[in-house]
Parts: structure tokens; sequence; C-alpha cells
């Protein structure tokens, strides 16, 4: 009997339950359920395996696309995660200059999505726009929606200005954390700003860091609003992204199957890699002499 | 010789956080700073340690001026409150850092890093990292990071204030082995009297960023020349009766009245502060010359293997420390003795004039 009365904390978890169970789990076991049938219309549905995976896994644009957002990711943690740390190391740590500098590195993340997209591509047009005028002016050919290298150059600074104030807040937040007691053991030791940040500020930073770093990962490893608004994908398919291109497929083409199984692959690589990342960070430079 | 701070002022603001310091700490002494919280015993340790320049006046080690000399140029170590050491680094490299920003050999930095550690019984914590060990062993390689330099300077700040009791004792006489084998001058702070009398050596009192006696400890303790000096290093807190002396009669409290004789009898007639340590009350009369208090109980609180009966004698509040563990009626009527001889008695601007040694020593600055 009194078993039964402790099984009613259950009850307590229940509406716990139900929302995730609305919010992720149902609509991911509906996407499962697609990716394994196909769907004419309602009623009439065949069961195909593991087809649609396959042929998702052999699909040459598929793995374009999915080089080219590593290459984005990988390009968004590499600049924006030391440019974060050092311009926290370079904010003021008391004073009005804090509170103004921590106000100006918070503004671009208050814009929304589509409205920054909209924003560079006036700010880089070749003729009127501030930064596009003014780098053609210089002799140069800027154009982001003829060269796919300018496409990239116009996404990675739309990416670096719109985000890396995010690192640099969360960095921040991590420096102000550390004792000032340690920043004096390190003075009477005689420690140089290179050692004081290497064995000091890196490490009581770490955090701070993973989470910098899986967030912006995530984040940018699902990136759409930006490039759809500035590039549509183009030039060509040079920054068509897989979100990009998995909305092509579900809602352009109407391959629901397909879809569904690419956003499965999709879910367990941004898992596997925040894992991995974290997994590293977790253990990164400890110990070391 | 040794460390020498004349008139050292350090204003921040318009807040004066250290006035008129003027110390003279001889080449490898103990010295204890005693304060409460916000006393300036940090702010002095950090004026010592070259970390903060003083407003004004002038520190000399060894004849030579280092007023202005950067912490870098100078030889100390410093020991925090908090267990500061480097995160990501083992406790063997922790302990080896300060040696290998001075470039010294390998060979020499592992004999001494291995040598340290066997003396603060961390050998086998070696390979581990700081965030890995408890407290006291965090602590153990803090200390051990400052010791491995032979400098000159050893400040500890609160060294042991975040471990619990029973680490602290022992630490604590630990460090005291270890400083006795050093030739550096020591510098400790504490808020705790009986860890100021434990460690020995020189006392400095300090209260609102001035000094207000120094000298060693047992000195101090018997005779401390302000009533301030008494409260900060007194604890249970020493308590006070109001009273005065009339024709050879001290007239005490609520109507005690005793004769006035030995030490006390050529102190003149007027109004007075007796000064009593609450281990100095006691429940029974131990003798002929004791004196009652009749008072009420308001509290009780067992400290260890002691009690603490807080007393209330007409305004008067009082603590009695009792030896053992005793279960008191709060409410209950109570006489307490004390025998006339244990008075430290200060005049009204609070100087003492007599105290139960009987000879007053005016070492160090008076408020």
């Amino acid at each position: 009997m009194e078993k039964w009365q402790d099984n009613r904390a259950w009850f307590l978890v229940l509406p716990v339950f139900v929302i995730v169970a609305f919010s992720a789990i149902i609509p991911l076991l509906t996407v499962i359920n697609y990716s394994v049938q196909d769907i004419f219309g309602p009623g009439q549905r065949v069961f195909v395996g593991a087809e649609w995976f396959k042929e998702v896994l052999g699909d040459k644009r598929l793995h374009a696309a999915l080089w080219r957002q590593f290459l984005f990711s990988g390009l968004v943690l590499l600049i924006e995660i030391p440019l974060g740390i050092i311009i926290a190391l370079t904010m003021p740590k008391k004073g009005w200059g804090a509170s103004a500098s921590l106000v100006t590195l918070a503004l671009p993340l208050l814009i929304p999505w589509n409205v920054i997209g909209t924003i560079w591509i006036i700010f880089t047009r070749p003729d009127i726009g501030l930064f596009g005028a003014t780098i053609n002016k210089l002799g140069m050919s800027f154009d982001h929606t003829a060269s796919s290298l300018d496409a990239w150059v116009t996404l990675m600074l739309m990416e670096v200005w719109h985000w890396t104030p995010l690192v640099a807040l969360l960095a921040y937040a991590g420096l102000r954390a550390i004792p000032e007691a340690y920043y004096q053991a390190a003075k009477v030791d005689g420690a140089s700003s290179w050692s004081v940040f290497r064995h000091i500020q890196l490490p009581k930073m770490r955090g701070v860091l993973t989470i910098a770093v899986l967030l912006r990962f995530m984040d940018s490893f699902l990136i759409y609003a930006e490039p759809f608004v500035l590039t549509g994908g183009g030039p060509g398919n040079s920054t068509t992204f897989l979100s990009i291109y998995l909305v092509k497929i579900a809602v352009g083409q109407f391959d629901l199957g397909p879809a569904a199984a690419f956003s499965l692959i999709y879910f367990l690589i941004i898992l596997l890699f925040s894992w991995l990342f974290y997994q590293a960070l977790q253990n990164a430079g400890k110990g070391e002499g | 010789m040794g460390l020498l701070l004349q008139d050292v002022d350090k204003i921040v603001g318009r807040e004066v956080h250290l006035k008129d310091i003027s110390l003279d700490l001889a080449a490898g002494s103990r010295n204890v700073i005693i304060g409460r919280t916000l006393a300036g015993k940090t702010s002095l340790l950090r004026i010592m340690a070259g970390l903060d320049r003083p407003a004004s006046g002038r520190i000399t080690m060894d004849g030579r001026d280092i007023t202005g000399v950067s912490v870098r140029k100078r030889s100390v170590a410093m020991v925090y409150q908090q267990f500061i050491n480097y995160p990501s680094l083992t406790v063997y490299n922790n302990i080896a850092s300060p040696l290998k920003l001075a470039g010294i050999d390998k060979k020499q930095i592992d004999r001494r890093v291995r040598q340290i550690a066997q003396m603060l019984h961390i050998e086998n914590l070696l390979d581990r990292l700081p965030a890995g060990l408890s407290g006291g062993q965090q602590q153990r390689t803090a200390i051990a990071r400052a010791l491995i330099k032979e400098t000159e300077l050893l400040l500890l700040d609160e060294p042991l204030v975040n471990l619990d009791y029973k680490l602290r004792e022992q630490l604590r006489l630990e460090l005291q082995e270890i400083f006795k084998r050093r030739k550096a001058i020591v510098v400790y702070t504490t808020t705790e009297p009986a860890e100021a009398l434990m460690l020995g050596g020189n006392i400095i009192v300090m209260d609102q960023g001035r000094i207000l006696q120094t000298g060693p400890a047992p000195n101090v303790y018997h005779n401390p020349i302000t009533t301030r000096v008494a409260e900060v290093f007194s604890d249970p807190p020493i308590n006070y009766l109001e009273g005065s002396i009339h024709s050879g009669k001290v007239i005490l409290g609520e109507n005690i009245c005793f004769t006035l004789n030995g030490r006390m009898s050529d102190l003149e007639a007027g109004d007075y502060r007796f000064g009593v340590r609450s281990n100095h009350f006691f429940l029974n009369p131990n003798g002929p010359g004791d004196i009652k208090i009749s008072a009420t109980v308001e509290l009780s609180e067992i400290n260890g293997s002691e009690t603490f009966i807080h007393i209330r004698h007409g305004d008067t509040s009082l603590v009695v420390q009792n030896e053992g563990v005793h279960q008191i009626k709060i409410g209950s009527a109570i006489s307490v003795y004390v025998n006339p001889s244990r008075f430290f008695v200060y005049d009204k601007q609070g100087l003492l004039k007599s105290s139960p040694t009987g000879r007053i020593h005016q070492t160090g600055a008076a408020a």
C-alpha cells in the first residue's frame, strides 16, 4: 500500500512528459514514419524500409552540400571563437566603458535573422551598398550574386558580425568570474601575460567556451534564413547548405520520404559532432606541462 | 635589517585603506596580523608584496628602498584565502611553476618539488589536477607553490579560513613547524585570536586601516592597550562592566562593591571600564576575594566541550565561558564569580590603566 503512495510522485513528472511528447517525441516519430514509407496520398502508402536512406546517402548533391556545410561551420568556429575571446580580453572590466561595450556588442544579436539578410544585401550591393560600392571603387570587382567566392565572403562576414558578439559575451562572463587572487598569484610568481592567458584565463573559460562552441556549431550547421535571403543558395549551388537543400527536396519537390530520411541523418550528424566537441573540450589541456 | 615600513598610507578614491603604518619586521621573524574583516590586513599584505603602491611612505628591505619596485622584481611568495592553483596544471607542475618561470634546471626542480611535496604530505597527488582535490589538498598545493622559492618574504592571507576545523588545526601545526625551519620573514593574517596565539611570534593588531598595537603575542594578549585591541584580541568577545572608583572602593555594575587593593590601588578616583575575559568568569567562587555578579540567563550555547552562557546583569550583557557541556535554562537567575585581579581597567578614553599582569607595555602605536 505504501509503495502505491510513493508512486504518485510520477504524476508530477507527467506535465513535462506531455510537453516533451508533443514538442519532440511525436514530431520525431512522424519523421521516422515518413522516412520508411512512400506516401502517395491520404491512405495510399507503401513501406519501403531503408530505401530512402540509401537514396539520400548516395545523393551527390547532398554530399556536396554536406562538405560545404562542414567548411562553413569549421570556418565559423575557427574565426568566431578566437575573435570572441580576443574581444572579451580587450573589453573594459568596469565603469561606463564596460556597460557601453556590452550594449554595443549585444546589438547584432537583437536583429531578426531574415532582417540580417536584407541588411547585408543592401550593404554589399555593388551599385549602392556601402561595402560593395566601396570595394568596387577600390578597383576590386565584388558581387555576391555573381561570384561564389564573393558570396562566401559576404556570408562569412555577416555570420561573424552577427554571432561573434555571443561568443565575446560568454567569454567576457567567464573572465569576470575569475577571482582577482589568481591574477595576483600569477604576478607574484612572475608569470607573463601569455602564461596568465594560457594557464588561468583559458582553463577558467573552459565551461563557457564549451557552450560557445556547441551553440555556434549547432547554429551554423543549421543555418538557413541568412543564405536563403542573401543568396538563395547561389550562385549555382555554391551556398546551398544542408538546410537549404533539405527545404528544396521537401517543399520544392515534395519528396517527403527522402526529406524525412535526410532530416534524421542531419539530426544524427549534429548529435554526433556536438558530442565529439563536448568530449574534446572536457578533456582539452588537462594536466599538460 | 628586515622589512621596514615607514608611515605607509593607502588611499583608494576617498577611502582610507591604510593610515600611518610603521612596522619593523626583523629578518626571520614570524608576524601575525590580527584584525576583523576590512581592518586592512589584506591591503597591508598587498603593499608588502608590491602588488599595490602605497599612496605615501617608504618601504625598505634590508636597507634597500623597494617602495616602487614591482612584485615581479621582489622576492616574495603569497598564499591566499581562496585555494589558488593553475587549474590546467597538475599538482607537480603547479608546485614547479615558480621555479620554471625562474629558469632553473629540470633536475633541481624535480628534487625540490618532491622535497616540498613530501613536507606537505601531497607526494602521492603529484599527477592530479587541483580541481580533483579536496580543499585541504588544494591549499597544501598552494602553500607548496609559495614555499618552493626561498623568498625573503612569505605572506599568508588567512590561508586556513576556508578549511574545516580539524584540517585547520592540523595544517596550522604543520605550518608552525615549517615556519621555524625557514629564514624568510613570515607574515600571517587572521581574524581569530586563538590562531594568532597558537602561531605566536609578533602580533600586529589592526583596526580600520591602522595598527593599534604590536608586540610579542603573550604581551599583547595580557596587555591590550585599548578597549578596541581587547575586543579584536578576544574570542568570545571581552566583557565590560562600567564602574567607578571612589575613596578606595570600586562600585561596579548593579551595586557590586569591592575594596581597591594591589595593583589597582594607585588608580585615581573617577569612572572606569572594567574588562574581563569570558574564561575568567566562574559559576562557583574560587576564593574569598571573588566578587559575585547576579544576572539572568539570556542564551546558552554549546561550543565543542564548552558552554557559552550569555547573561544579563542590569543593562550589561556578559558572556561566561564554562568548561563542559551544560544545559542551562533560559531566563533563570544565575550567579557568576570573578576575581578582581582578573580585571583590565580602562579609562573613559579606552586606554589601559591596569592589567592583571601589572605591566603595561607601551609598544607600538596607541590609538
